[in-house]
């Protein structure tokens, strides 16, 4: 039986602002590489425009430290809180929302959350959306993600039927992208979740697109072939960047699943910007 | 690609039936910056016959709310939010005489109607390339609803904003031309 760890909520609070003032400026290499490999490989001169803005536009938000896109999302984070921690000096939700509302102020963000009825802003961009999931261990595992709105608002679950099969699943993912145009900011990555019940294939859609952009998903084959394929067809649409026409309307396709009821067949297509912002650390 | 026109607002009738979808332009002059709210409270004042807070005639609107400036900085990050939230306000502003329009993604069959009908463009700004977008702003100042916080409509003076020509006054789509031409057929896959 191993010991109880404390982790103070100073120590969560700090660590959740800091994650989100690096998300919104500092672009991963891993995203900023596949936008420069894009632009070099495009042959639409209207979407080669598009993508050279954007590497540069990440360069000098780095370097500058602004943000990435005036969009700094709403706040997204995933927990993983081993079972041994203890967390002390208040309590983990406040801990979080405090983090957040810190980071927005202090990076200069902008504040995009609102009542969904009377529009009225909120003020300081809490609340934030926390996944919570008590692991084994004693750390706690925090990933933050300013998520747009353009993008969201593309993305969707749907109650397949379970005849529709993998080739049902291939073609809601292209068609979704399809319908989005221009719309989502292109070239996104295109996040989805097959399986679960509904809110949960949309919770692993999301999670989906934390993993580094360029690996496949290594535990299911079947998933890999998906990922690959989908993404070629998607790359064939035509759309290109920012809907100016080309080749790179995605960057990648990134897919997840667990088992479901025998009834169902839930995927969620979370369709994500090329500013994909997410950072991670473990306390 | 044609080569890249300098524009200046106030747009006229000459400039708009030059462009065509898929120029590409640097535009500089004013702007104001409009989004979700202040499109409801401008429509809703209009249907109301009430005095604007900001000029409509000749102007040009750019759909986007910035992050706030740090010191030394006129503005923060700003980039252009998905224009086709606004298409259910944009057809009566048109007919008021709005010339210009800023944003990103698809307008409705019925905004495209009326970019037509009254002789405007609408221009696509870089999405997510707010940091650097941000670099061609001169000057900021509120020009009404201050109470919107992000939301307000700013006055903003620009010099040579990179923008494309998505829908022009002949009926001509980028986001069309470029599926027409970039797309691949089905029988061609694997």
């Amino acid at each position: 039986m191993s010991s109880l760890r404390k982790v103070s909520c100073r120590t969560i609070r700090d660590t959740v602002e800091k994650l989100f003032l690096s998300a919104s400026t500092d672009l991963g290499k891993d995203v900023f590489g596949a936008l420069k490999k894009a632009a070099s490989a495009e042959k639409s001169g209207l979407g080669r425009f598009a993508l050279d803005r954007i590497v540069e536009n990440a360069r000098v938000a780095r370097k500058e430290g602004l943000p990435i896109c005036q969009d700094t999302g709403m706040a997204v984070l995933f927990l993983e809180v081993g079972q041994n921690v203890v967390v002390t000096g208040g309590n983990l939700r406040d801990a979080v929302q405090e983090g957040v509302r810190r980071a927005y102020r202090k990076g200069r963000l902008r504040k995009s959350i609102c009542d969904p009825i009377s529009r009225a802003n909120t003020g300081d961009n809490t609340p934030a959306v926390i996944h919570t999931e008590i692991v084994p261990g004693s750390r706690i595992r925090i990933a933050a993600m300013p998520k747009g709105g353009g993008s969201e608002n593309m993305s969707s679950v749907t109650m397949l039927l379970p005849a529709a099969g993998v080739e049902g699943i291939r073609k809601l993912i292209v068609d979704k992208v399809r319908e989005a145009g221009p719309n989502p900011c292109p070239p996104t990555i295109v996040g989805v979740g097959i399986g679960g019940t509904m809110e949960q294939a949309a919770i692993l859609a999301k999670k989906a697109l934390l993993r580094p952009l360029g690996e496949k998903n290594c535990r299911d084959r079947r998933l890999a072939k998906l990922e690959i394929e989908t993404l070629r067809e998607i790359n064939r649409l035509g759309i290109g960047p920012q809907g100016y026409g080309g080749r790179t309307t995605s960057l990648a396709v990134h897919v997840e699943m667990m088992p479901c009821h025998i009834a169902s067949l839930p995927v969620a297509v979370n369709i994500q910007c090329h500013a994909a912002r997410h950072k991670e650390a473990v306390i | 690609m044609s080569k890249i026109k300098s524009i200046k607002t106030p747009l006229d009738d000459r400039v708009c039936r030059g462009l065509r979808a898929g120029d590409r332009v640097l535009l500089s002059g004013e702007v104001f910056t409009g989004r979700d709210v202040a499109h409801r409270r401008l429509y809703e004042a209009i249907l109301r016959c009430e005095k604007l807070p900001i000029p409509i005639r000749g102007e040009t609107l750019f759909y986007a709310a910035p992050t706030p400036a740090g010191p030394g900085r006129v503005i923060g990050s700003m980039g252009p939010t998905t224009s086709s939230r606004m298409d259910p306000y944009t057809p009566k502003l048109l007919e008021m005489g709005l010339k210009g329009m800023i944003g990103k993604g698809r307008r409705s069959a019925e905004v495209i109607g009326a970019i037509r009908k009254h002789g405007a463009v609408y221009f696509g700004a870089i999405g997510g390339a707010a940091a650097l977008m941000a670099q061609c702003v001169r000057r900021v100042e509120v020009a009404a609803y201050g109470d919107l916080g992000p939301e307000a409509v700013l006055r903003l003076a620009v010099e040579d904003l990179p923008l494309v020509v998505i829908n022009d006054m002949n009926g001509g789509d980028l986001y069309e031309k470029a599926l027409k031409r970039f797309s691949k057929k089905k029988q061609f896959f694997n």
